[in-house]
């Protein structure tokens, strides 16, 4: 496979190792696609798990895993592309990601945990 | 130490700059600078997801996700984009070889499911609407109308995109700036799938297990 990607770069003279993929990689990765989208929804569907919190979870992790799929399959990541910046981009983005999407989840939950309740307040002094 | 390079910039010439900018081959930066824009898009969505996931259990006494959600409906609109994203890499694979008929018939499909995942994505609009699930009527139906919708507005400039870049192809050919546009759009439609895999999962699936 890498054989093949490694020709088409020398015909094209893409820079930075564009890669386009291959007819294999992306069957692979539409398969997986497939598979990890088809699971999450039978388990919803189905409630085939019994437990909320363990399917919930689950359904996490295949998203996670699919994700990662579509990455390597479909947007050809590799640490290599444009000489690593690519990669690094990523990177940066999914920090700034998490610290913006647990930050305001945990932030938020504790606002609406502490703050009074309305009726508490017309009660007040 | 601050004198030693002082005087060596009094005695010799030193430039800190190259005197002659190096020759840049056309849109040799372009794919790192697309992906760029990309990752500013991914924090765009992250921020609404954070809303989402901040204002999604406020149904204001309305309904809630488990009323509204059709799941078969959002499984066929995730096979609509999934399908389009497979077609597009075969796009891609055909464009490599040159072959700007079949490029242009793949590409045409693409669109093809791409509308498909619209109309179905605001029919299921039209209906909740319909049932007074507005996007007024509660916190939770305001973020998943922006959330879901950000994401419409996306595919729907994607298939503008991708009708232009079909006449471009059919003007000119899969000359390299065209080859170039093409994969900037395949890079973006791709970018799409994988939003969608966060919407389908913590909107709709997770909406239905609350």
């Amino acid at each position: 496979m890498s054989a093949e990607t490694h020709a088409d770069h020398g015909s094209h003279g893409h820079e930075d190792g564009q890669s386009h993929g291959t007819l294999k990689s992306y069957l692979i990765g539409f398969s997986l696609s497939v598979v990890l989208t088809a699971i999450p929804f039978w388990l919803v569907m189905t409630g085939a798990l019994g437990d909320q919190q363990a399917t919930a979870l689950t359904i996490m992790g295949f998203a996670f895993a699919q994700i990662i799929v579509h990455m390597v399959f479909f947007l050809h990541m590799n640490a290599k592309s444009e000489g690593g910046w690519t990669m690094m981009a990523l990177i940066f983005t999914l920090v700034l990601v998490v610290i913006a999407l647990s930050g305001s989840l945990w932030v938020m939950y504790h606002l609406n945990a502490n703050m009074m309740p309305m009726q508490d307040m017309s009660q007040m002094p | 130490m601050a004198s030693k390079a002082a005087s060596a910039v009094m005695t010799d010439d030193v430039v800190f700059y190259l005197a002659d900018e190096h020759d840049h081959a056309e849109g040799r930066s372009t794919m790192l600078g697309f992906w760029l824009y990309l990752m500013s898009d991914c924090l765009i969505f992250a921020v609404l997801f954070a809303t989402y996931g901040v204002l999604g259990s406020n149904y204001a006494a309305g309904p809630s996700p488990r009323d509204l959600f059709d799941l078969p409906l959002v499984a066929l609109n995730t096979t609509m984009l999934l399908l389009s994203s497979i077609t597009y890499g075969f796009a891609m694979l055909t464009m490599v070889k040159g072959r700007v008929g079949q490029t242009q018939i793949w590409l045409a499909i693409t669109g093809l499911f791409g509308l498909s995942f619209l109309s179905i994505e605001l029919y299921e609009f039209a209906h909740l609407i319909h049932e007074g699930a507005t996007p007024q009527r509660s916190a939770f139906l305001s973020s998943f109308f922006t959330l879901v919708g950000t994401h419409g507005l996306h595919v729907t400039f994607g298939i503008i995109w991708l009708v232009t870049l079909m006449v471009q192809v059919g003007r000119y050919g899969l000359i390299a700036a065209n080859q170039r546009r093409l994969m900037c759009l395949s890079m973006f439609w791709h970018f799409l799938d994988v939003i969608w895999i966060g919407v389908f999962t913590f909107v709709y699936l997770m909406g239905m297990l609350r």
